[in-house]
């Protein structure tokens, strides 16, 4: 008898602590987010979102080349990133050997573990070495490697989700392959994909590391894509360890900001997701 | 439509679908050629790295891993104090948070209703889509000075017998860079570990109560022992994220290129150092040594990742092979 | 080709030559330690001249020669002079041109001590060698009597990268402190002995500044914006010397009168009364040959803007303007920019 009132106890008990394990580990969460979006909030003005950089100990500046220089980047990576996976995928997907395919398979796993920084050297030495100078273009470069691999895995899962029947039905009313690819099987897997590229994208928007020196920072407009270009990550990271309180200011700011744009297309993201599968289903 | 011309097999319709054939010959080119692109452009990556680093590589050898002078006026490069911050703010992280994400991902799985399980499990996820740079910003202003005055002092009084827990109460250091990490493994961990525990048959779970195994016992002597491989794999996966991770450990780690017993002392790891320094590194020897450090780093990171892929790959086949 | 493509193409070419006339930018990078008065300078600059655009990163001196040696940049910045092997890797030789002077200022954050501390070379070297633990150390105390010093540990800040400010630091420690001398000895980045690392002056300031106890240099002037607390450090003549712009143009005394052809000076544990002893001059480099002929004109521009209007920027940010001989020297060398 005792032994089992002690077997409840235990059970109870550790049962308890998982509960407060999650509540722990979800707590994390909305603290960050609380922490951000009271600093952040307090900080965040009109000036912070359209004006320049000011010199080291002035109050008042902002990030507007940042926020500018940030979206170029990212949107320049997307560019070239996205299609290249997409692409990759749907011949992983749809035309794929099996020898060929694993290896394709294998580096694109690889490219995605990769630590940023690592990242990061590559693109100076492809980019940065060679043009003589930091730039935008070295930037979106490094991004477009990250998303390489997302767009590519994301496209290949989505689209071997598509039922095989949808594909026999189209090559049975005499459609040639490349067309049953692309209006009929993409199309069905597109909401999934464009799914795992808005997230992918969302992610790299963060980076910071490979930014680093690829595109190194710049207080000014970036007025070509081959010179130093400003972006959130970055002046996040100068202004946090430097001793201005104005800076500080400016870094919770840039923060929210950046918190935002990254939270609303997860959670976008996953919504049309949801809305997607059970779409399929039914 | 082709269908009637292949039906007449005239020579002109063989031309028509030999033409039909080749947009499928161009799909199959196209689509082969990017991926192909991203194949070479891997190599080429490791290529890439492996010649820049050829300098330092030539001088120091192997022992590059095992020398702990890192000068770089007189070029004298070691990589061991960095490796050794990699690692133990890596483990740090794992101690914190496998058993929290473990204990959180048993909850999810075994314990919570399905909407709850899914709600906690998205949030969870949520903390991976955070950029490390904003967990670098919220550690800088919140954690470091939380254990410079609380913690690490609470740490010295009770635990100060421990080389473990020596010297000043700097706040940062590989302690906080470590607690910083662990809450950046966490998505992992629970998220994974949630769905290896989901994959166990029900019959294990149900068997082991029929026995008159409490909820507790049932799931800790019969499930975990069963998704073990896909829990492992899932620390494995957060452990790769542990070691890349850039930013967040640079703000906090204190950039101490020594070795220290003490988790209050400061350190560095190979992520933060190249951040660091590679904007400036002076001599070709520095960036060759520094660009060494990261492809150990890329070497690590990749083998962890295979680990951890083949774990989770395990745990999955056997609960299909099982439940079938 | 129709009259409204005509009318497209004609706007986009006016756009295109109005684009390239409007903005001439250039790239420099360098020295934290006079980042202040660099961002104030370009900006008031550009107010001036809207057309240039000279965009600076503060990444540390060593950063600057190592971007102008390998052309990621039109110019550098460094508080430590180029030594003739960093300049012999150079394509094209590299002029020094003094901007500011600036002070190397010991600064602490200890909230109980009303008033500053003195400090000598041998009580700054201890506590970077790791040996001058606590605060309350019979050394300091022997300094300041009267003064009552916490116990608590002190908290050692230095650069983590190659540092012109790491430079005029350890230089002045090594001309007063055998033992530095014996040990880490003069460099942009040493080997030190222990403490914490931080990225810049800036980081260097925002560690100090947030940790109660911690001791660091950084330039006077974020010593100034950031109502940090300085040491009195004892110089040549045995006076405890604060840090200001008079007592770093009393440093700067001396040298003014001998100053070498290439501007290479140092003038850390200066003779005189009144005299900062860890003073020194900050440089851009400017290549001797520039191929682009705007950007040659820009960077000419506005280093003779910066020799006149920029100078009385200097009190306000905590540095102080050159003497006028340097100044004369200086626009002479200017026209060695080909």
């Amino acid at each position: 008898m005792n032994r089992l009132i002690f077997r409840k106890i235990v059970n109870g008990v550790m049962l308890f602590l998982t509960a407060l394990c999650t509540l722990a580990t979800v707590s994390v969460l909305f603290l960050i987010l609380g922490y951000l979006v009271y600093n952040g909030g307090k900080s965040i003005d009109w000036n912070f979102l359209t004006k320049l950089p000011l010199p080291p100990g002035e109050v008042g500046g902002g990030m507007a080349n940042a926020i500018v220089g940030s979206a170029t980047m990212v949107g320049l990576a997307a560019l070239i990133g996205l299609p290249v996976g997409f692409l990759g995928g749907i011949y992983l997907a749809e035309f794929g050997g099996k020898t060929f395919a694993f290896a394709v398979r294998y580096m694109a796993d690889l490219l995605n573990g990769v630590p940023s920084i690592v990242i990061g050297i590559f693109a100076w030495g492809i980019a940065v070495k060679p043009m003589h100078g930091y730039s935008a273009l070295a930037g979106a470069f490094a991004l477009s490697l990250m998303l390489i691999p997302i767009s590519l895995r994301t496209t290949e899962q989505f689209l071997l989700t598509v039922p095989r029947s949808l594909r026999e039905g189209a090559l049975a009313l005499g459609a040639p392959k490349w067309r049953v690819i692309s209006s009929v099987v993409v199309p069905a897997a597109m909401r999934g994909i464009l799914t795992g590229m808005i997230l992918g994208v969302a992610r790299v928007a963060g980076e910071c590391a490979p930014l680093l020196f690829t595109a190194l920072n710049n207080n000014f407009w970036a007025r070509r894509l081959t010179e130093p270009t400003a972006a959130l990550p970055i002046m996040i990271y100068r202004r946090a360890i430097a001793p201005y309180d104005d800076w500080h200011r400016q870094a919770w700011a840039a923060g929210l900001v950046l918190i935002a744009m990254v939270l609303v297309t997860n959670i976008a993201a996953r919504y049309l997701l949801s809305r997607g599968i059970s779409v399929q289903k039914g | 439509m082709s269908a009637p011309a292949v039906v007449t097999k005239s020579a002109r319709s063989r031309r028509i679908w030999y033409g039909l054939q080749t947009g499928d010959e161009v799909a199959h080119l196209v689509t082969f050629l990017f991926a192909a692109c991203i194949l070479l452009l891997t190599a080429f990556l490791v290529w890439e790295l492996w010649v820049q680093s050829a300098e330092s590589r030539a001088k120091f050898g192997f022992h590059f891993l095992f020398t702990s002078n890192w000068d770089p006026v007189s070029g004298d490069f070691g990589a061991l104090p960095f490796i050794y911050g990699t690692v133990v703010t890596s483990v740090v992280a794992l101690i914190i948070s496998i058993p929290l994400g473990v204990g959180a991902a048993i909850f999810l799985a075994e314990l919570a209703p399905p909407r709850l399980s899914s709600a906690c499990t998205f949030l969870v996820e949520l903390l991976a889509a955070i950029p490390s740079v904003i967990y670098g910003l919220l550690a800088l202003f919140t954690l470091i000075p939380l254990m410079r005055s609380y913690g690490e002092p609470f740490l010295k009084k009770t635990l100060g017998f421990l080389p473990f827990f020596d010297g000043p109460a700097y706040g940062v250091g590989y302690l906080s860079a470590g607690m910083i990490l662990a809450v950046m493994t966490f998505p992992f961990v629970i998220a994974i570990s949630r769905e290896s525990l989901m994959e166990v048959p029900r019959d294990q779970r149900e068997a082991a109560l029929a026995l008159g195994a409490t909820r507790w016992e049932a799931t800790f002597l019969v499930v975990l022992p069963y998704a073990r491989l896909g829990i492992l794999g899932s620390i494995f996966l957060g452990l790769a994220r542990a070691l890349g991770e850039t930013m967040a450990v640079t703000m906090v780690i204190g950039n101490d290129p020594a070795i220290h017993a003490s988790l209050l002392a400061p350190g560095y790891t190979i992520a933060s150092v190249i951040a660091n320094e590679f904007a400036e590194a002076g001599s070709s020897l520095h960036t060759s040594a520094l660009i060494e450090m990261g492809l150990v780093l890329f070497f690590v990171t990749i083998v962890v990742n295979a680990l951890a892929r083949l774990l989770v790959l395990a745990t999955s086949r056997k609960g299909t092979a099982q439940s079938s | 080709m129709n009259m409204s493509m005509k009318i497209v193409l004609a706007t986009m070419a006016a756009g295109a030559l109005v684009g390239t006339a409007a903005a001439q930018s250039l790239n420099g990078a360098g020295a934290t330690f006079p980042a202040a008065i660099y961002g104030k300078w370009f900006e008031e600059y550009r107010k001036a001249h809207p057309k240039t655009e000279i965009n600076y990163q503060s990444i540390g001196s060593g950063g600057g020669i190592t971007q102008l040696t390998a052309g990621t940049v039109d110019f550098g910045a460094s508080d430590a002079p180029m030594t003739d092997a960093e300049i012999a890797k150079l394509k094209v030789r590299p002029l020094h041109f003094p901007t500011v002077l600036g002070a190397d200022v010991i600064t602490y954050n200890l909230p109980v001590v009303k008033q500053p501390l003195k400090m000598d070379s041998a009580v700054v070297a201890g506590i970077y060698m790791m040996k001058i633990k606590k605060w309350n150390d019979p050394a300091i105390a022997k300094l300041n009597p009267g003064v009552k010093l916490p116990g608590d540990d002190i908290v050692v800040v230095h650069r983590s990268e190659g540092s012109g400010t790491t430079y005029i630091f350890t230089e002045y420690l090594t001309k007063t402190s055998p033992e530095w001398a014996k040990g880490p000895g003069t460099s942009k980045q040493p080997k030190w002995p222990g403490g914490l690392g931080a990225q810049g002056n800036e980081a260097v300031a925002g560690m100090v500044k947030q940790t109660p106890g911690a001791i660091g240099y950084v330039e006077l002037g974020y010593v100034l914006q950031n109502h940090m607390q300085s040491a009195l450090l004892k110089n040549a003549e045995g006076e405890f010397v604060e840090a200001t712009t008079a007592s770093v143009t009393a440093a700067a005394a001396a040298a003014a009168k001998t100053m070498p052809a290439d501007f290479r000076v140092s003038i850390t544990d200066a003779k005189g009364k009144g005299a900062y002893p860890a003073a020194s001059f900050t440089w851009l480099l400017i290549p001797s040959k520039i191929q682009d002929p705007a950007k040659k004109a820009a960077i000419v521009d506005f280093l003779k803007w910066m020799l006149t209007t920029g100078q009385q920027y200097c009190a306000n940010l905590g540095f102080a303007p050159l003497p006028k001989s340097v100044v004369d020297l200086e626009t002479k060398q200017i026209s060695q920019v080909q």
